[in-house]
């Protein structure tokens, strides 16, 4: 059914009986022309692409737990594109641009709000750092600007810029980044892989990946043996577990990120703000609620828990910059597994094994990567090899040195 | 809070005077060997769901190296030993069958 203005009355007066299911219960079928492996956001936008525009169908995406139970219901939904190598620019603001849209193209409010985006810099390190990446992204035809304090002070009235510790001599600005609601992105995205008559199959956790010939044959899950002509894994933080089984290892280590939400308050702030040299970043939500995000775990873990000591650090540094937090109570805490490369930036590939594509990589930042993401990784499933925007973001750029250094615009988890 | 005991001065460290250094037992590539095993050793982690081998310093103590085997999954730990060894020393291999029947020792790269 078309969600619209029309639709609400209409079922409004039937007394909201005559809705449909958004997706359907699924049953696996023996075989599928693909199998997608999870269904956070980027797996679901990469069925949702396969069939979109490259006219794959016959599509299952299996997921473990429940749909976006993973990093992509758990993360704090910043979107923008100011990262410095051309390859991210290209594929980060390609993936910025379609969540401009993308409620209109998923029929399914995914409350897109390009609120702005505001990356402070707090020492002069920084401060020369954000300024490379405004010339950067002006050549990469990314809209960032680096403003003054008075002009942070103006977009955002709750910051201290003075602080002893960390005051604020900048900050690099893009106007059209923002938040969008995550749940929402993964949900639209399953909707309309189901509208395309796909099978997104849930509880249904992959534990051995089948070949013949170094060619994947299927996958054994716990509802049973599936075929497949093709395979994507995009399990994100499980990305190493998944790889053994495909028999290959990848440049990966597996941390706790976590983030946390205060109890709801009235409108203070419209913006977002990161706080790199501090390791903080904030934002509101619809709410009300203060929402923060802080550090990884320095040790590889799968706890989805992560250490106190990384709240405790985050929250005291933001309460020099954001003053008026320091009164706050905390609601929620949580955590997600993010998969962390030694470049900071993903991988969209093909693998060892024949027919195996892998997606992953994300680490803190992939949830406004997910369209474009998703759009890349369709491509190179369908064609069996990479289009221009995953081009740089083989697994062979680690055997080649070819590294995409982002560890500067990915200073901070975001 | 994670604590691992320094096999060196025998304080339970909590992690926050602690230094994690990756994993541990890597076989360093030399300039003798070829791109796939320079890349596995710079690169390619096993970065297991379960049992993990991996070096620690005792940075806000003794300043000293040494190894933890611990559950990458609870956090459990099963012990701690000094970095002066190529491989887990066999009491820390009994103590993971104990508590985890039917794990085997991965071997290779
Ligand atoms: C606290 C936190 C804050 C973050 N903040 C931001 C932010 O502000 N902005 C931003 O851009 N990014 C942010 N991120 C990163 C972002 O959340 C991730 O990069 C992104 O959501 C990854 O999406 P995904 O689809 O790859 O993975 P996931 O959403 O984790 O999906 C992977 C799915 O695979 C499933 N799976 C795993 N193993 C199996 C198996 N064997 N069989 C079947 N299914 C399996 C999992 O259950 C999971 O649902 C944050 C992450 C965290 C944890
Ligand atoms: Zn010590």
């Amino acid at each position: 059914m078309r969600y619209s203005a029309f639709q609400i009355v209409r079922q409004a007066l039937r007394g909201h009986q005559g809705w449909p299911r958004a997706w359907g219960e699924a049953t696996a079928k023996p075989r599928y022309d693909a199998i997608v492996i999870g269904a956070g956001g980027h797996g679901l936008a990469t069925a949702y692409y396969l069939g979109r525009n490259h006219g794959v169908r016959n599509v299952a995406i299996l997921e473990k737990g429940w749909l976006g139970g993973g990093n992509t219901g758990r993360n704090t939904t910043i979107i923008r594109s100011n990262y410095l190598q051309d390859p991210s620019a290209a594929i980060y603001e390609k993936s910025r641009s379609l969540y401009e849209t993308l409620s209109q193209e998923l029929n399914y409010n995914i409350m897109f709000s390009p609120r702005g985006v505001m990356m402070l810099a707090q020492t002069e390190h920084e401060v020369r750092g954000y300024r490379r990446t405004a010339h950067a992204n002006a050549l990469q035809e990314v809209q960032t600007e680096f403003i003054t304090p008075e002009r942070v002070k103006e977009l955002c009235p709750i910051i201290e810029t003075r602080g002893p510790r960390y005051p604020v001599l900048g900050a690099l600005w893009q106007a059209r980044g923002g938040t969008a609601r995550h749940d929402a992105v993964a949900w639209g995205y399953a909707r309309g892989c189901a509208e395309m008559g796909m099978d997104v199959i849930q509880q249904c956790e992959v534990t051995g990946i089948r070949s013949a010939n170094g060619k994947v044959k299927g996958v054994t899950t716990t509802k049973g043996e599936i075929d497949c002509d093709k395979l994507a894994i995009v399990v994100a933080g499980h990305s190493g577990v998944l790889a053994e089984m495909a028999g290959f290892r990848l440049p990966i280590e597996s941390l706790a990120l976590q983030a946390l939400v205060s109890e709801p308050i009235k409108p203070c702030m419209d913006v977002v703000v990161m706080a790199n040299t501090v390791h903080g970043y904030m934002s509101q939500s619809d709410k009300g609620e203060m929402v923060i995000g802080g550090g990884a775990d320095g040790y590889n873990n799968y706890t989805q828990r992560g250490s106190f000591h990384h709240i405790e650090e985050t929250v005291r540094a933001l309460i020099e910059t954001f003053p008026m937090i320091s009164r706050l109570k905390m609601l929620r805490m949580w955590g997600g597994i993010v998969d962390m490369t030694g470049d900071r930036s993903p991988i969209i590939s093909k693998t060892p094994m024949e027919n195996v594509f892998i997606n992953c990589g994300w680490g803190t930042g992939g949830f406004k990567a997910i369209p474009g993401s998703g759009w890349a990784t369709a491509e190179m499933v369908a064609k069996g090899a990479p289009g221009a925007l995953a081009a740089e973001f083989g697994l062979d750029r680690f055997r080649e040195g070819r590294f995409i250094d982002e560890s500067v615009a990915a200073g901070v988890a975001h | 809070m994670l604590i691992l005991t320094c096999p060196y001065c025998g304080v339970a460290a909590d992690e926050t005077e602690l230094a994690p250094g990756g994993e541990a037992h890597l076989t360093r590539a030399g300039v003798e060997s070829s791109d796939e095993d320079f890349e596995a050793y710079l690169f390619q982690r096993k970065n297991p769901k379960g049992v993990h081998f991996e070096r620690w310093r005792h940075a806000n103590g003794c300043g000293k190296w040494f190894h933890a085997a611990r559950c990458t999954v609870t956090n459990e730990v099963f012990g701690t030993y000094p970095a002066q060894t190529l491989e887990p020393p066999k009491e820390i291999l009994d103590e993971i069958v104990a508590r985890r029947p039917g794990w085997t020792l991965e071997t290779g790269p």
